[in-house]
């Protein structure tokens, strides 16, 4: 036995293994009566049981790229003191990880929102997701003059730039809103799309409720309990 | 004995030595038997073409990629705080740390270059065409997993262009009815990109993808191997096989003539790669954009983003195709899914050329003038595609009035989209209708 190298070895190997083959060509025919349909049935039994455990064991890691408990609570509500937003300027703040924007509209600001409802893809709100039902109204806004919007475009996300000024670079027909920079939607004032825009529907204006005159708190409204 | 019999002896000893090597070797591996069937006994047709280089340089990138990839690892941070920093550390004070980065910048870009020009020969020599599907499938495969490559570590080194422009492509999948918002969420791991999200694509990065894209490689290369190359006249060079040795009349072993050949490309290759590292890493603005160098900023979107030069043609057409209006009174809501669907299709649109080419012949210098124009049409929308996408909008200005104020790029994209798509959804009309020339017994030359 110690002369016999490996390499007859693997050719008794591959006889053995064309002398399997030829069985193995006879037991898969289906008409072959000699088929144990025992053993059959239980390998399906078994790759099918299998299959569920490799499934449930992809739940997990599919899972553990949801956002983690860190990320959810990290929404908490933002105060934001608003007496220094002067008339026709707005700030920006964080909230979520998201630009809020609040804009100190002028009387003429607030004008302009129902002039040019015939060319806003949704000129009273009807979609609701996009604003707190104390908002669905003509300024999207608790108070006339101050709105607060999610200054992320309703398109890919981008967070669009501030135009407030009529005309100016965006041409004659501008009356002032947001231009988003990724691919040129614009918005009004009001944060409600124009159309013709990649950006289907309005600005998401967030829950927001008035602690004092000047003191505005976003994340949480009067419906909600802190 | 003379001293020229020893040296002799010698010799022959050693290459014993060397036979008794390679025979150990081959009784356990089987090396010998695998140089031949894919190197010296592999036989290419005699006449390929300058074309026929993007195909190793492209192998020749990804070892490059592979490899500056790993030692940048070694001085990168995934964190959101620390990854901007890292990158700056690298370029700065890690030693030959800008060189190595600027390798891996360029390389992206020199990849997509190599990449698309090797699918162009493959489309205009038919290479895609029976018996070669599965070796276009895997490389339309291989082609993604490079864009997904891309743009995983588009985000890495933490830049405002990083930082929107993995916002815009997660928010590309929120478009998808229904089940868009979780995919998108799941992909960012956080409500909005994140450090989570910049961990994951790491993770992505370096280790999935990379995987991944070496195991498609393989299976291209094998399948390739198994039916043989085409080449620039499209003929099976199989079908004429010398009668004693078995070996195709028209072929020679890719070993030593096409090795050497593509050395010819490499050293060129390399020169235009360390023109480009060492003199214009960035490109004007094309390989490394201007905004990248400033720290991503959640609140503020850059005036101008746009995506690096490679994905531009796909992002026009995003741009191009008008949003869904909705239809109110059944309650369908406004979506963007028709550009998204768009943009996704016009790449995965490649994977079906070898059903939509119904033409007699295989390679361009076959074909007629009709199918001549449609691809030069193909190649213009490609390239205007691709140049809108790099500049905003607005770049043209604006149509009066009775178009409606649009902005004339945006009309422009419209109109090769529309060329993009014909091409390729009316090829098996135009394919078929196109006055063909009689193909040659042999290759020519």
């Amino acid at each position: 036995m110690g002369e016999v190298s490996y390499l007859d070895h693997e050719d008794s190997m591959a006889e053995n293994r064309s002398d399997k083959h030829q069985d193995g060509s006879h037991a898969n025919s289906e008409s072959n009566p000699n088929v144990d349909l025992d053993k059959r049935n239980f390998l399906i039994a078994s790759s099918v049981v299998g299959a569920i455990g490799c499934a449930a064991v992809a739940v997990p890691f599919v899972k553990s790229m949801t956002p983690s408990e860190r990320a959810k609570a990290a929404g908490a509500p933002v105060e934001v003191d608003i007496s220094k937003i002067a008339p026709g300027t707005m700030m920006t703040v964080e909230w979520r990880g998201k630009p809020v924007w609040i804009i100190n509209r002028t009387a003429e600001m607030t004008a302009e929102l129902g002039k040019h409802d015939a060319q806003l893809t949704d000129p009273s709100c009807e979609v609701t997701s996009q604003q707190p039902s104390y908002c669905k109204n003509a300024d999207r806004s608790i108070k006339p003059d101050l709105a607060v919007i999610v200054g992320i475009c309703t398109h890919l996300g981008c967070s669009p730039s501030a135009k407030l000024q009529p005309k100016g670079d965006m041409g004659d027909t501008w009356s002032g809103g947001f231009f988003c920079p990724c691919h040129g939607s614009k918005f009004d004032l009001a944060g409600r799309v124009f159309k013709g825009s990649p950006a289907p529907i309005n600005l998401v204006v967030p829950p927001h409720k008035y602690l004092t005159d000047n003191t505005l708190l976003i994340g949480v409204d009067t419906e909600e309990k802190a | 004995m003379t001293n020229k019999n020893v040296i002799k002896q010698n010799k022959s000893a050693g290459a014993n030595l060397l036979e008794n090597g390679l025979n150990w070797v081959d009784e356990r591996f089987p090396l010998t038997s695998n140089i031949k069937a894919h190197l010296t006994e592999y036989y290419t047709p005699k006449n390929f073409n300058f074309w026929y280089y993007f195909g190793s340089l492209s192998l020749l990138v990804l070892v490059l990629q592979i490899l500056t990839g790993i030692f940048l690892t070694m001085h990168y941070k995934p964190d959101a705080e620390l990854a901007f920093g890292s990158v700056e550390y690298i370029m700065r004070d890690v030693p030959w740390g800008w060189l190595i980065r600027y390798m891996h910048s360029t390389g992206a870009s020199m990849f997509f270059i190599v990449v698309y020009m090797h699918m162009f020969r493959g489309i205009i020599y038919g290479s895609y065409r029976t018996p070669r599907e599965l070796i276009w499938l895997f490389g339309v495969g291989i082609f993604l997993c490079l864009m997904g490559e891309a743009f995983f570590g588009y985000l890495l080194p933490w830049g405002q262009m990083s930082y929107w422009g993995a916002q815009v492509i997660v928010n590309l999948f929120s478009a998808i009815p229904f089940i868009g918002p979780d995919v998108s969420e799941w992909l960012r791991g956080d409500y909005l990109v994140s450090d989570a999200t910049l961990n994951r694509f790491f993770a992505f990065h370096v280790i999935a993808l990379p995987f991944v894209l070496v195991g498609l490689v393989a299976a291209h290369i094998i399948a390739l191997h198994e039916v043989g190359s085409n080449n620039p006249d499209g003929i099976e060079i199989k079908k004429l096989k010398d009668k004693e040795t078995g070996i195709p009349l028209d072929g020679i072993p890719f070993h030593p003539y096409y090795t050497v050949k593509d050395i010819v490309g490499v050293v060129v290759f390399l020169m235009v790669f360390s023109t480009v590292i060492f003199f214009a890493p960035e490109m004007g603005g094309y390989f490394l954009e201007a905004n990248n160098f400033v720290p991503a900023n959640p609140l503020v979107t850059p005036a101008h983003i746009a995506p690096v030069w490679y994905f531009t043609p796909y992002y026009s057409i995003l741009r191009a195709v008008p949003p869904f209006p909705g239809v109110g009174f059944l309650g369908i809501p406004p979506s963007l899914f028709p550009g998204v669907a768009a943009m996704g299709l016009s790449v995965m649109v490649f994977a079906l050329l070898p059903w939509l080419d119904k033409s007699p012949v295989k390679s361009i210098r076959y074909r007629g003038t009709l199918y001549k124009k449609w691809l030069a049409a193909f190649v213009v929308s490609f390239v205007v595609l691709g140049y809108l996408g790099t500049e905003p909008s607005n770049i043209w200005g604006q149509f009066g009035a009775y178009l409606g104020n649009a902005d004339r790029a945006t009309v422009v994209a419209r109109f090769f989209t529309i060329v993009y798509f014909a091409f390729f959804i009316l090829m098996p009309w135009y394919t078929k209708k196109d006055k063909t020339l009689p193909v040659p017994e042999r290759v020519t030359g």
